[in-house]
Order: C-alpha cells, then sequence, then structure tokens
C-alpha cells in the first residue's frame, strides 16, 4: 500500500480555445440510482432474476480492461463512486480545463442488448429521463443521447419519437456488437423515427449481441478487442450501405464512434471494386457505396489514429473529408485523448477549428 | 541545478512516494525497498500525472510461450495510457527513441550534511540528528 501525500492542484489560468467533447461516458454512481426513473416492478424484477443479455451469463467487460473500469486512475471522484458518476467531478477534471463548450453523453452498458425486450426498454427510457435529471439540466454544456433497446426496433422507434424535440439529447445511440449488422431490416424502425426527428445515429463501439467480436471467432487478449473494434465496424458500415439504409432514409446521419477512420478509404474502395461487378445484386443502390459513406458518415476521432508520417494521416482526412470529423475524449476512459496532443502540426486554423469544434456544432444542431 | 531538501527519511518509508511542486515542477518521489527514486509527474505522452499509476514489473519474453516478469515494483505504468518507464532512469518501454520520463537524482544525506550546505529546504527545519532526503534538479 502506498502512502501518498499530493498537494492540491493548481487551477489552470490559460483560456484554451473552445472544443467539443463528442463521447463522454456518464456513470451511476451506485447500483440503484436508476430506481427513481424505473418502475417498482421493474426495481423488484432486477433483484429477483436481474439482467439476461445476448452475450449470456455475464455483464460487459469480460475481463479487467488495462486500468479499473476501464478508465483513468486519477478519474476516480472525490465523494467515491465509478470514474464518470459525478458531474461536479467531470467539470473540474474534463469540462471546464479543456473548455469544453459541447459534450455529448454516450451512456454504455444501458439495456440495450437485453433479451428481455420489455426490461431494455424500460432501462434504456430511465437512462434517457436520468441523463436529463442527472446531467443535462445541471450543465448546458452537456447533451444526451437517446438509448434505445436496439434488438427490438418498434419499441426503440418508439422511445425516439417520445424525445422527438427535446433539446436535452442530440443523437440516437446505437452500439456496434448487435445480434444481426445494423444494416438490416429489424433496425429499420430505428432509422426511420432518427430521421423524422431529425437527429443522428452514433454507433459506439461494443455491445452485448452475443457474437464474436471478430468474424473468425472469440479473441484472447484484450489488446485483440480494442483492435477488433474497427473491424466489427467495418461490418457494420458494410452492412448499412448495402442494405440500402441510406437510399432508404436519405437525410440520415451517422456517427462512427471510437472504431478508428483510418481504415475508411480502403473500405470504400473494395465496396466500390465489388459494386461495380456484383451490382446487379443490389440494384437498389444508385450511388457507389463509398459515396453514401462520405455523404452520410461522421467519425469520432478517439482514438486518434497516429501513423509515423503526419502525411498519412492527412491523406485519409482528405478522402474523408475535413467536415466529417468530431473530436472526442471517451472521458473518462483510459484511452482518454489529450485535446491539445491529438492533432499534428501543419493543419489549417480552419480546418483545426471544424476539427475541435465546428462540425460537431453543425451535426449536433447547436450553431 | 539546486539540491532541495524535501522529508525526513522517516516520512518516506518504503512502498511510499510524496508528491510535491518545486520552482513550478510536480515531481513525485519514491522510496522503492529502501531506495529513494524520482521522477518528474508529467508523462511525456499526453501529460498526464504520471507518477500517480501503479509500480509494476518489467515482462519481458525471448519467443512466444517464454515470458519473464523481473524487475517488480521498479516500472511506472501511467494512469491514462499505460505507457512504462523505468523508475531508474526514465526509459520507456513503448518508444523509447522518441519519449522519456524526467528522472532527477535522490539521495539521503545526513542533517549535519544538509547544514553545511548548499541545499534548499523547502518548508522543515533542518537538524543535525536526523537524515534527510535530497533531491536534484
Amino acid at each position: 500500500m502506498n502512502v501518498q501525500f499530493r498537494p492540491e492542484p493548481s487551477a489552470s489560468v490559460s483560456v484554451k480555445t473552445a472544443i467539443a467533447d463528442c463521447d463522454i461516458h456518464p456513470a451511476r454512481a451506485t447500483a440503484t440510482e436508476l430506481y427513481p426513473f424505473l418502475e417498482k416492478r421493474w426495481h423488484d424484477h432486477l433483484e429477483a432474476y436481474g439482467k439476461q443479455a445476448y452475450h449470456g451469463m455475464m455483464e460487459g467487460p469480460p475481463y479487467p480492461k488495462a486500468q479499473p473500469n476501464a478508465s483513468r486512475r486519477d478519474a476516480w471522484p472525490p465523494e467515491g463512486g465509478p470514474q464518470g458518476s459525478s458531474l461536479s467531478f467531470m467539470q473540474k477534471q474534463l469540462l471546464d480545463p479543456y473548455n469544453v463548450a459541447l459534450g455529448v453523453l454516450n451512456p454504455l452498458a444501458s439495456g440495450q442488448g437485453l433479451r428481455n425486450q420489455d426490461l431494455a426498454g424500460a432501462i434504456c427510457s430511465a437512462i434517457n429521463d436520468w441523463q436529463i435529471e442527472k446531467w443535462t439540466s445541471k450543465d448546458s454544456r452537456l447533451k444526451g443521447s437517446i438509448v434505445v433497446a436496439n434488438e427490438d426496433g418498434l419499441s426503440a422507434a418508439a422511445e425516439i419519437r417520445r424525445r422527438a424535440g427535446d433539446p436535452n439529447f442530440v443523437q440516437v445511440l446505437l452500439l456496434s456488437r448487435t445480434v444481426e449488422p445494423l444494416g438490416q431490416r429489424r433496425y429499420w424502425p430505428i432509422y426511420e423515427a432518427a430521421q423524422e426527428i431529425g437527429l443522428p445515429v452514433g454507433i459506439h463501439a461494443f455491445g452485448f449481441g452475443g457474437n464474436p467480436l471478430t468474424p473468425s471467432g472469440w479473441p484472447s487478449f484484450y489488446i485483440e478487442e480494442m483492435v477488433g473494434h474497427s473491424q466489427c465496424q467495418q461490418t457494420v458500415l458494410a452492412s448499412l450501405v448495402l442494405e440500402g439504409v441510406f437510399e432508404r432514409y436519405p437525410k440520415l446521419k451517422m456517427v462512427m464512434i471510437e472504431a478508428g477512420f483510418g481504415w475508411a478509404p480502403s473500405l470504400g474502395w473494395r465496396l466500390d471494386k465489388s459494386f461495380e461487378r456484383l451490382h446487379s445484386e443490389v440494384p437498389y443502390l444508385k450511388r457507389k457505396p463509398s459515396e453514401y459513406i462520405r455523404d452520410h458518415i461522421w467519425w469520432t476521432t478517439q482514438p486518434m489514429e497516429d501513423p509515423e508520417r503526419r502525411d498519412h494521416l492527412f491523406q485519409v482526412i482528405e478522402w474523408i473529408g475535413w467536415d466529417k470529423l468530431l473530436f472526442a475524449t471517451d472521458y473518462p476512459h483510459w484511452d482518454f485523448d489529450e485535446p491539445s496532443r491529438v492533432l499534428p502540426a501543419g493543419v489549417s486554423d480552419a480546418n483545426r477549428e471544424a476539427f475541435y469544434l465546428g462540425n460537431a456544432k453543425k451535426l449536433y444542431g447547436m450553431s | 541545478m539546486a539540491r532541495h531538501v524535501i522529508a525526513l527519511v522517516e516520512e518516506l518509508p518504503p512502498g511510499s512516494r510524496k508528491f510535491l511542486t518545486i520552482d513550478e515542477r510536480p515531481i513525485a518521489i519514491f522510496n522503492i525497498k529502501g531506495e529513494f527514486f524520482g521522477l518528474l509527474n508529467r508523462c511525456p505522452h499526453q501529460g498526464a500525472a504520471l507518477c500517480e499509476g501503479p509500480l509494476i514489473g518489467l515482462a519481458q519474453s525471448s519467443d512466444p510461450g517464454e515470458i519473464e516478469y523481473t524487475r517488480l515494483g521498479e516500472i511506472i505504468r501511467c494512469p491514462w495510457h499505460g505507457w512504462e518507464f523505468d523508475i531508474r532512469t526514465g526509459q520507456s518501454y513503448c518508444d523509447p527513441k522518441r519519449f522519456r520520463a524526467r528522472a532527477y537524482p535522490v539521495n539521503v544525506e545526513s542533517g549535519s550534511a544538509v547544514v553545511k550546505g548548499p541545499y534548499v529546504a523547502e518548508t522543515l527545519a533542518v537538524s543535525v540528528e536526523s537524515d534527510y532526503v535530497v533531491v536534484d534538479l
């Protein structure tokens, strides 16, 4: 056991340029923190039967994830509770020092992917109420994501419509690991409702769908999971494009969250090449697959691609478009990106502003 | 460079660490099994408070399946991204060519030596009967 003596850190006096943080994970301080937002029936149900996920008899993380709760070791709130569970500490550690003008909350482990669809819907709805009560109503910089029971498209769509026009929310949130690839029709009611109420759909890496993360089976190591999120997200994006989701919902905007973006050009090239030859299989696609990707997809940056040569990074971004990247820290998780260390030199002021703030304000309707 | 008297030896028993700011620099002093080490408390990667991380060992492998775990308690692991640095030298094990944590020499000096100077005693009243932890920076 270490004996630690630590003086209070001195407050920074420098004023930093405002940023948007498009991936913040709020946590519950206690297991029963959601109860005020759930009917009594569900309290009793949870205590008698628990939650059955498609993953089987386990909650999300099957092993310790490099740091406690996969979070920064300096992010434990002083009043107790897990990392990310205290608004005042989040303000002190993230929102104030980094001058976050817009922070998008992405609650994980929120009830998506439970086999009991009524329970999944109740928990997701409770999480949405909880985001307003605990976070967005207390700090106007924070905006919520509508979480939904994503395996039950109809109930998910109803929850989305229930939140229509509510300024506390700026997107609908799905997770990448679902029962079937996310382009399939069981999920279309979600996209229809999101388009109808005018919110983008974010797809965050992770989830409880019961399939291995990789197409070739369960990996041995956590490092494979970290890399596997990109592979998983590629199947998600290919499915969305090839099932015709963007033909069906032409105003739909989607955000790929925490799954990298360096692979985007290569996936686009491969899809386009196959499309030239196999077009007759998916004749409802009116444009090249890469065109749907470039028009409909935004990308959060964390964990930022970090090639040896910065011109390689710039070439990838040129393919994607400087107007499609959204800076994110992933606070309080351990692979946090510190804003000043992310973008190399050699970026124009206009692109830098778009990357850190402008694109997010525009996408999320805050400008 | 100045020599700073930062603690009585008894205040830093083995297994403890002390955080302090000297000349506006955040410093951490460690006592590892009776040896003292000093590091700048700022990770050269993205600036986290490096010295708040756990002290672990060094996992090395010559072949898959062969793992040696040595240097127990002498490797500091960053509380953010888990980058590992040698507490003795500040060497990075992730990217030794580009990054190095700033290490400072720390020694135990007798009170009589400290009284002679030149030392900077931060907030301590120095007594010739005691031994002190002294860091050079």
